[in-house]
């Protein structure tokens, strides 16, 4: 077993249902074929560096899973085959790698917890920010 | 016994002899203790290129080896990505 992470790139034409629907395929994939999710991210919409395909913009998608070295060449298959996905990537974690990643987690964890409060305390005094959040 | 140093003052030089003290450069990485270098990261990446989207030497940037290697699978990474350009004309 070894940690994997993997980054694909889907096309922005994508309704959010369909974006929904994609992100939830290849979890399936990775989990079908004796994975298991440890983190799965949507960065959302941004700009590419350089045009993929005549594209200028796409959807982000982060997923760190456990598994056997065998269901990458799965999911790059099933990457390939949708023309939904534009770019990926898919790599070890070396040791790290995966340090840094549960690092990272928690501090994401940290951030979403602290800005979750303020915006709840917000909330009773301006219903307008709560909107936007 | 003062007479040395009076001698010291009355020597001139043509030119001006180099004493600027070279700064020594160092590894940030190892410096900082980063153990890993994200390839997510866009903007802490661009530190290590050119304006033109080159990875920048060791000779120039300090880096050790060890780290040079990582900073360069990272800023590939972020190229396949298109986190960071594989070219481009005044990045900065």
């Amino acid at each position: 077993m070894n940690n994997y992470e993997t980054v694909f790139i889907a096309t922005p034409v994508l309704s959010e249902v369909q974006l929904e629907e994609l992100f939830g395929k290849f979890q399936g994939v990775i989990t079908e074929n004796g994975g298991q999710i440890v983190n799965a991210e949507a960065w959302g919409l941004k700009k590419l560096a350089y045009a993929i395909q005549k594209k200028t913009t796409g959807y982000y998608f982060l997923i760190e899973f456990t598994g056997e070295g065998s269901l990458i060449e799965t999911l790059e298959k099933q990457y390939r085959r949708d023309e939904r996905v534009i770019r990926f990537l898919s790599f070890r974690q070396d040791k790290d790698a995966v340090a840094y990643s549960i690092k990272r987690r928690n501090k994401l964890a940290g951030k979403v917890t602290t800005e979750e409060a303020p915006a709840a305390a917000e909330a009773e005094v301006e219903p307008v920010a709560v909107e936007e959040a | 016994m003062a007479a040395p140093v009076k001698n010291d003052s009355e020597i001139r030089y043509l030119n001006p002899v180099a004493v600027d003290v070279k700064k020594k450069k160092y590894c940030r990485f190892k410096k900082s203790g980063i153990k890993y270098i994200d390839y997510k990261d866009g903007e802490f990446l661009k530190k290590f290129l050119n304006e033109q989207g080159k990875i920048l030497p060791r000779r120039l940037t300090g880096t050790s080896q060890k780290y040079q290697k990582k900073v360069a699978q990272a800023v590939k990474r972020a190229r396949h990505l298109a986190i960071l350009p594989f070219v481009t004309d005044l990045m900065k």
